[in-house]
């Protein structure tokens, strides 16, 4: 990173920090959504930027890791901190599965997106039937009361959860810099371009293809964890529903698949965009259902056809932040 | 409980005639997926739009749908044709996410555009004949399914015959079996392929003008018709038209079987185990060719 | 643009973004009400039915009690995350209460938000047990529980029965698959033994929320041969259901519903039309003969000229007492701080109110018990209170022949 790269982040970094000392809760929850979107499409983007897998499905470990999590908490008191690594374990399985299935059968391309939409949808639908965790009656988890922090049940006051997903999107962060600098990345972005060509090389794409699958699983897993302790309500529509798995890839779609910093300015982006139109709604009192949806295809659209490559890498250049 | 023999085979029929139906709409996307090699992740965005228009003829021109089908499919046809010579036609080369993406874009825009326009209610065509029921013996068979589901025949029967007798038809197949070979003998590929494209999106309106007679819809219909198409496509087979509609009545049938045996809410989940386990088995479906 | 710009620009937008949402604390002599509710989205059609509801009360309480109330509406989407978020920017724009959300989920969420922020949530409409079963000390519920629902609305079954001496002896329940339904058939499975009915329900049918196409559904209710239907619905499956009644032809004695909406909605009646008679419904109703009613009404017409109350009869009635409620706590406290407002909702005791039930009066989960269900039934394409007698409007007809005609 060059020296202007590195000051803006510090200065991002000591904004974010800070955030909570001056901002009120409205703002805060804002921001939270914002880090969550970062987080979850940081995860998403290993799967695609990294290996090249587009998945439609992910929606299903943010449902497992929610799920798994809520339940470990409702039914035995098991609290999140622990709970989250059963829930990432699980999460890691079915991506494994799912990443295994695909790879060694061949199924590629169009086929793996569409497996994992049909993975999620049925998960969706049998955790409808589901009454264990809730069914489509949702599972509700114990709120804390007034003023405590319980950091170790997460429960507590929106400057705990905000300080949490910091502290989440942060290491993701760090975790895909280390990663893509590493031999993993190298042999990603080989495999990326031409998986071909990378085999004739001796690298092994199927364990490779794998690691990027499992370790995407998990971290939404993660994601998943924490959205279910921060709403406190959990419904098989809500959390695997398809809407939510094009939620996460829209950020890094947007910002720019396969970087570091495109998940985080896309998920910047799409809030503030959504925050000011919902406002700008209201404001004129209109009572316009769709407006925000409509924008996120509007925008992604634009940036498919005009910037395929996302918005970030494009802005670096001109912040001069890039070489 | 007595097991009703009767009433089970009438919930075969509907689901075969309701197949039919879907049989059509996966026709049109297997058009498009087979000859253009597009991901057309819009295709039941497209029907939706296409039974919006058929409930505003309705609502304002008082068109029967049955009549309305004849323009829906020409209008149709010209938007999938001028759809992909705008937008499309550069993407055919790009990855497959990317293309992908972009149809996922565009169905975002097109369902929020109904939202907006329509509002989120549901919305349907009332019509006396629709409530009938045709009694064969023992069996009650409805109107509107059986009227529909002739009409998806026949355009399903008018689509095969174009593409086998005529020599448009043909080239169009070609450039889907050979590409290369086909632009060796001097065939315009991108027109071909815009063809293909709007007669997979006419497909889509005609199966989205019967579909209104079977249910109401909302603005979120489309995204559900997309799935089903793409199901069906898979589980009949990528490349077979014969697939397509073989596929349609198999996810018509096993959708009223399962929900008539197991719980009806459940019934999707049968469609989704079932397009997993092809894809996982047998990638190419029940009767495609290669892949 | 260089270094010091981007970052000055960045100052700045910072800034504009962080300086609307200073927060306003000052007393006033009116009270901000925020209310929530879902006016676009799945719900969106209900939540602009309850507006009315919300519209009309500052000018009715302003009337009977004196009271200033300012409204701030905003719209929840039908949306969890949305309903939130709404509910945290309501609050910092000085809402010293909030009245809402008509959706379990929404309310769930915006529960924590108000016991978080300590500010008095009053629910308007939510049928979920779970929202009062918290422990939350800011929570109030003017509505009464699945279980509750469940209750009133299998007695007045028995109660239906008694009175047109109809004796049917099977029933087929059939639900939607959502939060709603699910909770509804919980508690019918439970209740149901207790009252000790004359009928047997035979078969118990859930189905999508999203499906279109119930003819299976309905082809395996008809096969069960049962004397009527137990439905447990929203509008567009009910709609959905009643003419794939017809289609199939399956001759029933009626269609009762011991709890949802669906039957007695606008929109039922305008698109089925004469189908739509003869359904009954056993929902929370207002009292025709209560004079709060009448006032509301009369205001309800000024507002909606082309439209009846009893069209929005439910979701008027409650979004209306919520607000009441608020109002009356204000007028009582004197003032608009969170603890005094929230104490004095607490001691709540209305005895003159607008719909059926006893006092509007919060126990220790700050829920009201004794809410009451009426019977409405469809007759001349309008939903008319059949039953309790005292406040009925018309007489109830059970088995309804028109089903068996077709």
């Amino acid at each position: 990173m060059n020296r202007r790269a590195s000051l803006g982040l510090a200065g991002l970094s000591a904004l974010l920090v800070l955030l909570p000392a001056f901002a009120g809760n409205y703002l805060l929850s804002v921001a939270t959504l914002f880090l969550y979107f970062a987080f979850a499409g940081q995860a998403w983007n290993i799967m695609m930027g990294f290996a090249g897998q587009l998945s439609l499905g992910h929606a299903l470990y943010l449902g497992a890791g929610a799920y798994t999590a809520a339940g470990l908490y409702f039914h035995f008191g098991i609290g999140p901190w622990a709970g989250l690594w059963l829930a990432a374990a699980l999460c890691a399985v079915l991506g494994a599965a799912l990443g295994a299935l695909a790879f060694r059968y061949g199924v590629a391309g169009v086929y793996f997106t569409l497996l994992t939409i049909a993975c999620a949808e049925f998960a969706r639908i049998g955790l409808d039937h589901f009454d264990w965790l809730g069914g489509s009656g949702g599972l509700f988890l114990k709120i804390a009361k007034r003023g405590d922090i319980d950091l170790a049940n997460l429960r507590g006051p929106p400057a705990m959860f905000y300080y949490v997903i910091l502290l989440l999107a942060a290491a993701a962060m760090a975790l895909s810099a280390y990663l893509l600098r590493s031999r993993a990345g190298y042999y990603w972005q080989a495999i990326r371009e031409d998986e071909d060509a990378a085999q004739a090389l001796g690298i092994h794409t199927f364990r490779w293809k794998m690691f990027a699958v499992t370790l995407s699983a998990a971290m939404t897993g993660l994601a998943g964890v924490f959205s279910a302790f921060y709403y406190g309500n959990l419904f098989p529509e809500q959390v695997f529903g398809i809407h939510r798995s094009v939620e996460i890839i829209l950020a890094p779609i947007i910002g720019g698949i396969g970087t570091i910093f495109g998940p985080i300015l896309g998920a910047a982006l799409l809030t503030a965009l959504a925050e000011g139109a919902s406002e700008i709604v209201a404001a004129l009192g209109w009572e316009v259902p769709g407006v925000k949806q409509m924008i996120y295809g509007l925008v992604l659209l634009i940036v498919i056809v005009f910037l395929p490559q996302g918005i970030w890498p494009a802005l670096a250049r001109k912040l001069r932040v890039k070489k | 409980m007595s097991f009703d023999f009767i009433g089970f085979l009438n919930i075969i029929l509907s689901g075969l005639l309701t197949g039919a139906v879907f049989g059509l709409l996966a026709l049109g996307l297997s058009v498009i997926f087979g000859v253009a090699r597009v991901v057309n992740f819009a295709h039941g965005e497209i029907t939706a739009l296409a039974m919006y228009t058929t409930v505003v003829l309705f609502s304002f021109l008082h068109v029967d749908p049955f009549i309305a089908v004849v323009p829906v499919a020409v209008v149709f046809f010209i938007f999938g044709y001028l759809l992909h010579g705008a937008v499309i036609h550069r993407f055919v080369h790009r990855p497959e996410h990317v293309q992908f993406i972009l149809l996922l874009a565009v169905a975002i825009v097109i369902t929020n555009g109904l939202l907006i326009t329509f509002g989120p209610d549901a919305r349907g065509v009332s019509l006396d004949y629709l409530l009938e029921s045709i009694e064969v013996g023992p069996f009650l068979i409805d109107r509107g399914k059986f009227y529909a589901a002739g009409v998806a025949v026949a355009a399903a029967a008018g689509l095969f015959s174009f593409f086998r007798f005529t020599a448009t038809g043909t080239a169009i197949r070609a450039c889907a079996d050979n590409l290369h070979g086909a632009r060796v003998i001097g065939l315009n590929v991108k027109r071909l392929y815009a063809l293909a494209f709007g007669l997979g999106s006419a497909c889509a309106g005609v199966a989205g003008c019967m579909l209104v007679v079977l249910v109401d819809l909302t603005p979120g219909s489309g995204p559900v018709y997309t799935l089903l198409a793409f199901v069906i496509v898979i589980v009949g087979g990528l490349g077979s038209m014969t697939g397509a509609l073989v596929g349609g009545a198999l996810i018509g049938v096993s959708e009223a079987v399962a929900g008539f045996f197991i719980s009806p809410s459940a019934k999707s989940m049968f469609s989704f185990a079932l397009l997993i386990l092809v894809l996982l088995f047998r990638p190419r479906g029940l009767l495609g060719g290669r892949l | 643009m260089n270094r010091r710009q981007f970052h000055k620009a960045f100052i700045g937008a910072s800034a504009a973004l962080l300086a609307p949402f200073k927060i306003v604390r000052a007393q006033s002599s009116k009270l901000k009400i925020g209310v929530l509710l879902p006016k676009s989205g799945l719900q969106g059609v209900i939540g602009q039915s309850c507006q009315k509801g919300a519209d009309l009360a500052p000018v009715v309480l302003k009337e009977r009690l004196g009271v200033d109330l300012e409204l701030m509406n905003t719209d929840t989407e039908t949306n969890v995350d949305t309903a939130r978020t709404r509910a945290e920017r309501l609050i910092e724009e000085g809402a010293h209460c909030l009245v809402g959300p008509f959706d379990s989920g929404a309310a769930a969420a915006i529960a924590q938000v108000a016991e978080q922020r300590g500010v008095p949530f009053i629910v308007n409409i939510a049928a979920a047990p779970q929202i009062t079963e918290q422990g939350y000390k800011y929570v109030f519920r003017n509505f009464p529980i699945a279980t509750e629902l469940a209750t009133n609305g299998l007695t007045l079954i028995k109660d239906l029965f008694n009175a047109t001496g109809a004796a049917p002896r099977t029933a087929v329940f059939m639900h939607v698959n959502d939060t709603f339904g699910q909770a509804n058939a919980k508690a019918i499975g439970a209740i149901l033994p207790r009252i000790d009915p004359s009928f047997k329900v035979v078969e118990t049918i859930s189905y999508d929320p999203a499906a279109r196409d119930l003819a299976v559904e309905v082809a395996k209710a008809k096969s069960t041969r049962a004397d009527f239907l137990l439905l447990v619905s929203r509008l567009n499956d009910a709609i959905v259901l009643r003419r794939e009644i017809v289609k199939q032809r399956w001759n029933i004695m009626g269609i009762i519903s011991p709890g949802s909406p669906g039957m007695y909605e606008n929109q039922f009646f305008r698109t089925l039309g004469k189908l739509s008679d003869g359904c009954i419904s056993n929902v929370p109703w207002f009292d025709p003969k209560s004079p709060l009613t009448k006032a509301v009404d009369t205001v309800f017409r000024k507002q909606n000229p082309k439209d009846q109350l009893r069209f929005h009869a439910l979701n008027v009635g409650y979004t209306f007492e919520a607000i009441l409620v608020a109002g009356d706590a204000f007028k009582r406290a004197r003032s608009t701080s969170a603890g005094a407002l929230t104490e004095a909702v607490r001691r709540t005791e209305i005895k003159e109110r607008m719909m059926i039930g006893g006092p509007i009066k919060f126990n220790a989960k700050g829920q009201v018990e004794g809410n009451l269900s009426a019977c409405i039934q469809n007759q001349g394409q309008k939903p008319l209170v059949a039953l309790p007698a005292a406040s009925a409007e018309v007489k109830p007809v059970f088995p309804w022949s028109e089903y068996k005609r077709t």
